[in-house]
């Protein structure tokens, strides 16, 4: 029996759930993960990534010593480099003096547009605290992204303008507080599996209701009282006729509408045209089951809506979470315990990257970089001259691709991103990528993207690194380094201090921004003073109670497990008129399919970390899922490689005849190289929330040869799919 | 609040407890620890192993302190003969049957009882043969006391995933996947539940299980994917 040298308390690097992890190490391995019984987030429980999936950064291929590029890159000329012999192991010292000398003469003869940056959802809250405040403080501009964009955008945006805020309103756990709750674009048996588990219990134990609005027929639908399969982009109609019939049927809260909210008027005509005879001949949903919904979910006690991508990714991502923002108001189900909007995110710590800043029209904090006051509050705080802060908005992750070229986007610094699998429409990012003039990637393993690099610095994974994660319900968890870092890798932190100082030095500027933080703590003491929702967050306090849940406004605050009890962000929750916007592609006789993307629970993303882990082998290739009825038509048996292809390319793979999809949706997870499913999507993006469409590509699906398969070709059956 | 409030007395002294808790945790209002094995705090309790019980005045039976829930004027002896008797025969069966070398609370337990774990020297012990078909975790069923928990946990106290259950009856009575399928050809969705709460060792890291072996870090990250697969075939029954 093996007794471990230490176990370290730490929290799951996956998922936006934030499960705590009991590292079990001897000899600087980690041979067993446990769960802490009396975690409020997760219970003992974990999925399989959170207990066997963090092997990755044992992996063979990982990048431990700063890498440059023997062949110099020029721009439209950029190649891949997957092989170690194709890259130059450097020193540190030399690896950052170049990344600086580099990024400082660009900045100096094309200025700062020239200049852009992608965060990391899976790094520290510091982590991208401190890259953010480089490319603000030190390079003036506003062109700082990350993977949010690809993601929550939209719910953020219309969170933003309907309400103010833009996190889950509740915590997870209260969905067992749920009389009835409504889950839409959403899998969270395999993408929130923890949460998956609390909702099983809330129907099972606990007596809800669950109505599953789905164009994927998923395993809550197990769960559910009422399943609505809507076509895929018919969100909006299908949601504003259930705000319809509440409306027809007088099941609306009065007294939270006239003390709560504004624009009902306009909002409830624009409902009219909503009739459930239409939205059952847009949405394919019959209309009973609409009305039945509506009912359900308004004359519930407390009721709930939880939604993941299958919302906000879309050419009409606002509107369609906007649809279900206007449900809530109209209810007045949101506020108190039990209720509430609550959009499950993705990143174990992309809501703590958007709270820190890593947004191209947010300071940290969601403050405007347009609004002067904000402006001057972080000039004072990072020692920048009065007015030297840029106050125009910058450019968003894919408006950054779009904008490469001599006149736009020339030096690009990618932490821990991987566009090369993560952006739509893939062949443009290639192509985009390879016009780059200089780019930075910092990871732990040359991926798809960081293979085009000129300059690879080789950070640490989260057990190797202190720091917090704010995950899905606004709780900020201690990340505790467990190992020692492999080979010479370093902290992002680390990293990102270091170089500062070099860019700083070149730039001669009078007075310096700050970076000789010591401890990730320090870098937490500053975000303190900056954004008040973290006010009162401390690593003693962290160590001490736990996670705590922003906003937490000063040190004796005990953090906030639900929002909006007496009031919203902006005042009075505002509702919206919608009308009904197609997708940007409809099926046609060409394309008679509509393709929608995802995850599975084995893998993350774009594959960076479960590829590298032995999780791979329990989910080894790319699946397409197709109905059984439009497999037969196509003379597709289960297994049987087929072709897909939209308009802009196409990819083989194999087929999983299953009833989890339905008819006319096909659908194929983007975690494998090599059958990329964004290949296939498209680039058109929603006009406020600048985030693509990945849920509604249209395709033709047809018969392949097993030949053509690319990577692994046998094919491995699994009892679970 | 009184209302819901019944009066008994543990191992002679007077006490208070919510009407519906359990003997188990009225006693540890009390400080005083009552021995379990099956009984985990975040599982549903089944008195299945019986070294919780605990012997109450007027009753027939042992009791089972881990479901019996407390009565008005109930007298609750935790410590008598008669129950250490009963917990001391219990891991005395449990010795001769089950490898019990990697469950030191079980250990601590049989110490404190005085235990003799060759009291039935003619016993014949339990040794299936351990299982390796998948790359997550092995399963050596020659540890399991059969506690119940990792079936719980796979269905409603947890995972609503139903992969496993109890196969066999009386002494070849064990845990299996349905039909005895490799387990990644069951429901299993290697949530590693069942690890969470095993108290005896029989699940465990694949990792953890090659380091036990005498593999080496280096060699374990070396291994290629059909040597991590393990045995993809069904379990063979025991001889």
């Amino acid at each position: 029996m093996l007794t471990p040298d230490r176990v370290v308390s730490t929290v799951c690097p996956f998922c936006g759930v934030g499960c705590n992890l009991e590292l079990h190490i001897k000899d600087d391995f980690i041979y067993h993960v446990s769960a802490p019984f009396d975690s409020p987030v997760n219970h003992g429980n974990l999925c399989v990534k959170g207990r066997f999936g963090g092997d990755f950064l044992y992996h063979p291929k990982r990048v431990t010593t700063p890498l440059v590029r023997k062949k110099p890159q020029k721009p439209g000329h950029r190649t891949q480099a997957f092989d170690l012999e194709e890259w130059q192991a450097v020193s540190w010292d030399e690896a950052l003096e170049l990344v600086a000398e580099r990024l400082v003469e660009i900045y100096r003869q094309h200025g700062s547009d020239a200049l852009a940056v992608y965060c990391c959802a899976k790094a520290t809250n510091e982590d991208n605290y401190l890259l953010q405040k480089i490319y603000r403080a030190l390079f003036r501009t506003n062109n700082v992204d990350h993977c949010t964009r690809l993601c929550h955008a939209a719910s953020v945006v219309a969170l933003q303008m309907a309400i103010g805020s833009s996190a889950m309103s509740n915590t997870a756990a209260e969905v067992i507080e749920n009389d009835v709750f409504i889950l839409t674009g959403s899998n969270p048996t395999e993408n929130h599996p923890i949460i998956a588990l609390q909702m099983k219990a809330a129907v099972r134990k606990y007596g809800a209701k669950l109505i599953v609005v789905d164009p994927r027929r998923i395993e809550m639908v197990d769960y559910a009282t009422l399943y609505l399969p809507l076509k895929p982009g018919t969100d909006v109609p299908l949601f504003s006729a259930m705000a319809h019939v509440i409306l027809k049927e007088g099941l609306y809260n009065r007294a939270f509408i006239e003390q709560r909210t504004e624009n009902f008027e306009a909002f409830a005509a624009s409902m009219e045209k909503f009739t459930p005879e239409v939205a059952e001949e847009i949405s394919g949903v019959s209309r009973h089951l609409i009305i039945e919904a509506a009912r359900m979910y308004a004359t519930a006690r407390n009721a709930a809506i939880y939604w993941a991508l299958g919302i906000p990714e879309s050419t009409h991502g606002t509107a369609n979470a906007l649809s279900l923002v206007n449900l809530a108001l109209l209810t007045g189900h949101i506020g108190r315990r039990g209720t509430g909007l609550n959009p499950l995110r993705g990143q174990n710590n992309v809501q703590g990257a958007s709270d820190m800043g890593a947004m191209p029209w947010h300071y940290p904090g969601y403050q405007r970089v347009d609004n002067e006051e904000n402006a001057r509050r972080w000039e004072a705080l990072w020692n920048v001259e009065p007015g030297g802060l840029n106050r125009r908005l910058g450019l968003t992750t894919t408006e950054i691709l779009s904008a490469v070229g001599p006149n736009g986007v020339r030096a690009l610094y990618i932490m821990g991103e991987n566009p090369m699998m993560s952006e739509p429409n893939l062949n443009h990012t290639r192509q985009k990528m390879t016009e780059l003039e200089f780019l930075v990637a910092q990871d732990l393993f040359i991926n798809e993207s960081g293979a085009f690099a000129d300059v690879f610095l080789p950070a640490v994974s989260w057990a190797e690194k202190d720091g917090t994660f704010t995950n899905t319900d606004r709780r900020v968890q201690r990340v505790r380094r467990a190992i020692p870092p492999r080979g010479t890798a370093r902290a992002d932190w680390e990293i990102l201090c270091d170089l500062a100082k070099r860019i700083e030095r070149r730039l001669g500027r009078s007075q310096s921004a700050y970076w000789d933080y010591t401890h990730p703590s320090e870098i937490m003491a500053e975000i303190r003073r900056g954004v008040p929702e973290y006010g009162g967050i401390t690593y003693e306090r962290l160590d001490r109670e736990g996670g705590l849940q922003t906003p937490v406004w000063d040190e004796n605050h005990p953090g906030t497990p639900y929002l909006f009890s007496e009031s919203f962000p902006r005042g009075r929750g505002k509702f919206h008129p919608l009308e009904y916007v197609p997708n940007a592609e409809m099926p046609d006789e060409e394309y008679p399919f509509v393709l929608s993307t995802g995850r599975v629970l084995e893998h993350w993303h774009g594959g960076t970390m479960t590829r590298h882990s032995w999780m791979d082998d329990l989910y080894p290739q790319p699946l397409v899922d197709i109905h059984p009825h439009d497999a037969s038509s196509l003379g597709i048996q289960d297994g049987d490689a087929v072709r897909v292809t939209s308009r802009r390319a196409s990819i083989v793979l194999r087929a999983h005849v299953t009833e989890k999809t339905n008819r006319g949706v096909v659908f194929i997870p983007f975690h494998f190289h090599e059958a990329a499913a964004n290949l296939l999507t498209h680039d058109q993006l929603d006009p406020q929330a600048k985030i693509p469409e990945y849920k509604a590509a249209v395709v033709r699906v047809s018969k392949a040869r097993a030949e053509e398969l690319a990577g692994r070709p046998e094919l491995q059956r699994r009892g679970r799919l | 609040m009184t209302a819901n409030l019944v009066n008994l007395t543990i191992d002679g002294i007077p006490t208070q407890a919510q009407a519906g808790m359990t003997i188990l945790k009225a006693a540890q209002q009390l400080g005083i620890d009552i021995p379990t094995l099956c009984y985990h705090d975040y599982c549903t309790a089944n008195a299945l192993c019986r070294i919780c019980v605990v012997e109450v005045k007027g009753a027939r039976v042992l009791v089972p302190a881990c479901v019996a829930t407390v009565q008005e004027g109930m007298e609750v002896n935790t410590q008598s003969e008669r129950v250490q008797r009963a917990r001391r025969t219990i891991l005395e069966m449990l010795y001769s049957a089950v490898d019990l070398s990697e469950a030191p609370e079980v250990e601590a337990m049989a110490n404190a009882l005085n235990v003799d774990r060759q009291r039935f020297p003619d016993a014949e012990p339990r040794h299936p043969p351990l299982i390796d078909d998948n790359p997550m975790y092995i399963r050596d069923y020659a540890k399991c006391v059969l506690c119940w928990r990792c079936v719980q946990v796979c269905a409603e106290d947890a995972q609503y995933t139903y992969a496993i259950n109890f196969k066999g009856r009386g002494y070849e009575t064990q845990i299996s996947t349905f039909y005895e399928v490799p387990m990644p050809e069951s429901t299993c969705v290697f949530c590693g539940q069942c690890i969470g709460v095993c108290p005896s060792g029989a699940l465990k890291f694949k990792r953890q299980h090659l380091l036990e072996m005498g593999s080496t870090m280096d060699e374990i990250l070396q291994m290629t994917r059909s040597e991590r697969a393990g045995r993809r075939r069904r379990a063979e029954h025991p001889a």
